[in-house]
């Protein structure tokens, strides 16, 4: 799914670099933040960390036809905020791209925009959106997942269209090719990372007990 | 449903969506389930004929062998993470303290 190394055109590569960069920034703050006033919490950033690091490890076959990753950034984000999972999702980026030719350090920040910031926004903001409008919390937290999911893939296609517009209808037209190329693998996919995420969550959840450190679990912090 | 059921039953949703693919039949499309990376590269391409990528990886894997065991690697290290937290929770309930 990454945009692999070499294929932004520089201008491209920098551009999406310098928006990513304040934003790990940022995120990097959180962190620190959060497990200096709350160690117990490591624990719990360690299974967030873990989930997204399995899950974008697996190509899994689409009924497209083709191949493609979840990126199970769309538990840490409800679980222990965007923030933090920017900074998680941006280290797995980076080690992809240095250990396994996937993605790159050039589309690292692009890389970056999609799945840990985009993907973390989405998750966190379709979440907190629908507990307040009293959609339950499993549903919740499937839905959340699943547009996270899908909305990395949808941010790497408009970045390609930018890049490359078409001869014939620019940016629009050559964002909806790349769409094509995504969307179809990665709709079962999103569903998948869906299940999997509010089995996780119950796993998670079951074994705190009444930690009330834990409260985001039940989708109310 | 108790909460073991449902479990199970995300777990069997999550397994078919992710693997059911591969029991479909898939008439006449032998291209064998190829990265999706791979077919957008394509469309560049087709997009743009002259593209040609500007750097390369600094380190690449020495074969597709090799890239799947490091693939393996990295699943294995993430779940290996995740299962620690879950049981590290697990057995803290177990012991009832709250250390």
């Amino acid at each position: 799914m990454h945009i692999m190394e070499g294929w932004l055109p520089a201008r491209h590569a920098l551009g999406w670099t310098l928006v990513a960069s304040p934003c790990v920034a940022l995120g990097f703050g959180r962190l620190s933040r959060r497990t200096r006033e709350h160690p117990a919490e490591k624990l719990h950033l360690g299974a967030c960390a873990g989930f997204v690091f399995a899950l974008s490890a697996l190509k899994l076959p689409s009924v497209a036809g083709s191949c493609s990753h979840p990126t199970g950034i769309g538990l840490g984000a409800v679980l222990v905020g965007p923030g933090t999972m920017v900074v998680l999702g941006t280290l797995v980026l980076l080690f992809q791209a240095l250990f396994l030719a996937h993605g790159g350090i050039t589309t690292l920040g692009a890389n970056a925009c999609s799945m840990a910031i985009a993907g973390s926004l989405v998750a966190w903001g379709f979440h907190r959106l629908a507990r307040v409008l009293g959609m339950p919390r499993g549903v919740a937290l499937f839905l959340a997942a699943c547009l996270s999911d899908l909305a990395t893939y949808a941010v790497t296609s408009v970045q390609l269209g930018m890049a490359f517009p078409s001869g014939q209808g620019g940016v629009a037209a050559s964002t909806a090719k790349f769409l094509l190329v995504f969307l179809p693998t990665q709709v079962p996919l999103a569903v998948a990372e869906g299940f999997l995420t509010v089995l996780v969550a119950n796993l998670l959840r079951s074994r705190l007990g009444s930690d009330p450190r834990f409260a985001a679990l039940e989708g109310s912090a | 449903m108790g909460p073991r059921a449902r479990n199970a039953c995300l777990a069997a949703a999550a397994v078919a969506f992710a693997l059911g693919a591969l029991a479909l039949p898939r008439p006449g499309r032998m291209e064998g389930f190829r990265g999706t990376d791979d077919r957008a590269k394509e469309t560049i391409s087709r997009i743009d004929p002259v593209y040609r990528p500007w750097f390369r990886s600094l380190w690449e894997p020495p074969g597709a062998e090799v890239e799947c065991l490091l693939f393996g690697i990295q699943a294995a290290a993430g779940a290996g993470l995740l299962g620690f937290a879950l049981g590290h929770r697990h057995g803290r309930r177990a012991v009832g303290s709250d250390a």
